[in-house]
């Protein structure tokens, strides 16, 4: 009857070890809003940032919420994904947006 | 006691195949690891995102010109400054250079003289002509700090020299780590824009509830313009890091794939040896209801002892090593990408998902196959 004490123990010590990272992450979020954060969000602020400094290959991976509606893919129709990054982004759900704009127009037809 | 007792048994009896059961374990606990590390990579990035993103500017305005971005002339801004319920609008300077040096591409930003002294700026903002600041990795890849000059081509292929005012500091790298800032004059005289156009406008709304109905008076008055609310700049980085974006799909659906095999194989039958030890276990009087319970226990084990190890591991990989299995994927072709500690942000919804779509499949796995023997004839089981 040792086995079941030592799995017990082990789990218990997996678990306070798991709790206490998790702590650390909650401590390191709260010191880092009020520290960190109001300095960032002022650089945002004042140089009216968009975009994260991610991906600097290109424009449309430098700044996604900047570029063409219908990146990635943008040079010209059916072409290859140049960079890694432009794969990592999901594409818009066009097939909705274009069946309600078809809808718009539709009403402004009749 | 009772439980204790077939726990102690579903321990003896998975030690007496240590080894299967420890690469079991190591695969198991890896393909977690793998999975949780996506996701506390992505969700620390997009929150940080979210929140650094609220005080990006409520509307930006761009010009659109044979279906490509393109200058926007002043008397846009001034037009949309008089639309009610515009706070302000502001020309707003930027753009690429790319470094052949370094084979980097960087940032420009032209800023008017208004700007402060920023906290996470080492030295100060450029205030003369021929100043610049720059973010930490543009410092890093051309070896200059605060102090030193920097030299950049212009479009006519004439050197500029600027004198390096500050250096972002690296805790902000996610946001500077490319920009070089410079006078709203230096950035127009480096380009050679043409007087009276800027990159695109922002704009500030006095009503919040009101940036869609703004951003639609504006589309009216100017149909070739491209109004980018704030909510939709949030919404792109929500799109790049959710489950739908192609690295995440990718590596999810590889480590799910692994975990299947894993899972089928299990599902699919018992070895003949466990049949063996089922059949004398029912032969020496045990119940079917004690084997399940055998079964869930040893299913338990395994799945929990992986699931906390993966769980420790990929907390340790991304918010203490700075994921360096996953950051080449991120990194992509990128020659400047930013050094940055991540927010350890975690959603414990997702903790409960990830738990529950890993155990309960396993424990399943392991004790249906169990239940189809345990209710078979012993003599039956040990015949065959």
């Amino acid at each position: 009857m040792v086995k079941h004490k030592i799995f017990l123990s082990f789990s218990l010590l997996e678990i306070i070890v798991l709790s206490i990272l998790f702590l650390y992450g909650h401590a390191t979020v709260t010191a880092r809003s009020k520290n960190e954060m109001p300095s960032k969000k002022e650089l945002v602020r004042y140089l009216k940032l968009t975009d994260l400094s991610l991906w600097t290959e290109a424009r449309y991976t430098r700044h996604p919420s900047q570029a063409d509606i219908f990146t990635p893919f943008q040079d010209f129709p059916s072409s290859p994904e140049h960079f890694p990054a432009g794969s990592i982004i999901a594409p818009e759900n066009i097939i909705s947006s274009t069946k309600k704009q078809a809808g718009r127009f539709q009403g402004q037809a009749l | 006691m009772r439980h204790l007792k077939i726990l102690e048994y579903a321990l003896s009896s998975l030690f007496r195949r240590k080894y299967r059961n420890l690469s079991i374990v190591a695969v198991y606990a890896l393909t977690i690891g793998i999975l949780a590390s996506i996701l506390f990579l992505t969700h620390s990035l997009k929150t940080e995102a979210t929140y650094l993103l609220h005080d990006a500017p409520e509307l930006i305005v761009q010009k659109i010109s044979a279906g490509r971005h393109d200058l926007i002339p002043s008397e846009y801004t001034e037009k949309i400054s008089t639309i009610p319920g515009v706070g302000s609008a502001e020309p707003r300077y930027w753009g690429y250079y790319y470094d052949s040096l370094t084979h980097s591409n960087y940032t420009l930003i032209g800023i008017d003289d208004t700007i402060p002294g920023l906290s996470l700026l080492e030295g100060k903002m450029p205030s003369v002509s021929g100043e610049c600041a720059v973010g930490a990795g543009v410092g890093h890849a051309r070896i200059a700090g605060t102090g030193d000059t920097i030299t950049l081509f212009n479009s006519k292929d004439t050197p500029v020299v600027f004198h390096i005012a500050g250096v972002f500091r690296s805790e902000s790298n996610i946001l500077t780590n490319d920009l070089i800032v410079m006078g709203e004059k230096d950035f127009l005289h480096f380009f050679e824009l043409p007087a009276g156009r800027s990159t695109d406008i922002t704009v500030s709304v006095n009503n919040p509830n009101e940036i869609a109905t703004i951003a639609g008076k504006i589309k009216k008055l100017y149909p070739d313009t491209r109004p980018i609310t704030k909510s939709e700049i949030i919404r792109t980085y929500d799109a790049v890091f959710n489950w739908r974006s192609g690295m995440m799909l990718t590596i999810f659906s590889s480590a799910l794939i692994a975990f299947c095999i894993l899972a089928w194989d299990k599902a699919t039958g018992i070895s003949a040896e466990e049949k063996h030890e089922i059949g004398i276990l029912k032969a020496i009087g045990w119940d079917t209801a004690d084997i399940l319970e055998l079964k869930f226990w040893e299913g338990i084990v395994i799945s929990l002892t992986s699931l906390l190890v993966g769980l420790i591991a990929a907390f340790i990989h991304v918010f203490f090593l700075n994921a360096p299995i996953l950051t080449p994927v991120i990194k992509g072709w990128s020659v400047l990408f930013p050094d940055f500690r991540l927010t350890p942000y975690i959603d414990i919804y997702q903790i409960f998902v990830l738990a529950f779509l890993t155990v309960t499949p396993y424990v399943a796995s392991t004790i249906i196959p169990s239940w189809k023997t345990a209710i078979t004839d012993p003599e039956n089981v040990m015949r065959n």
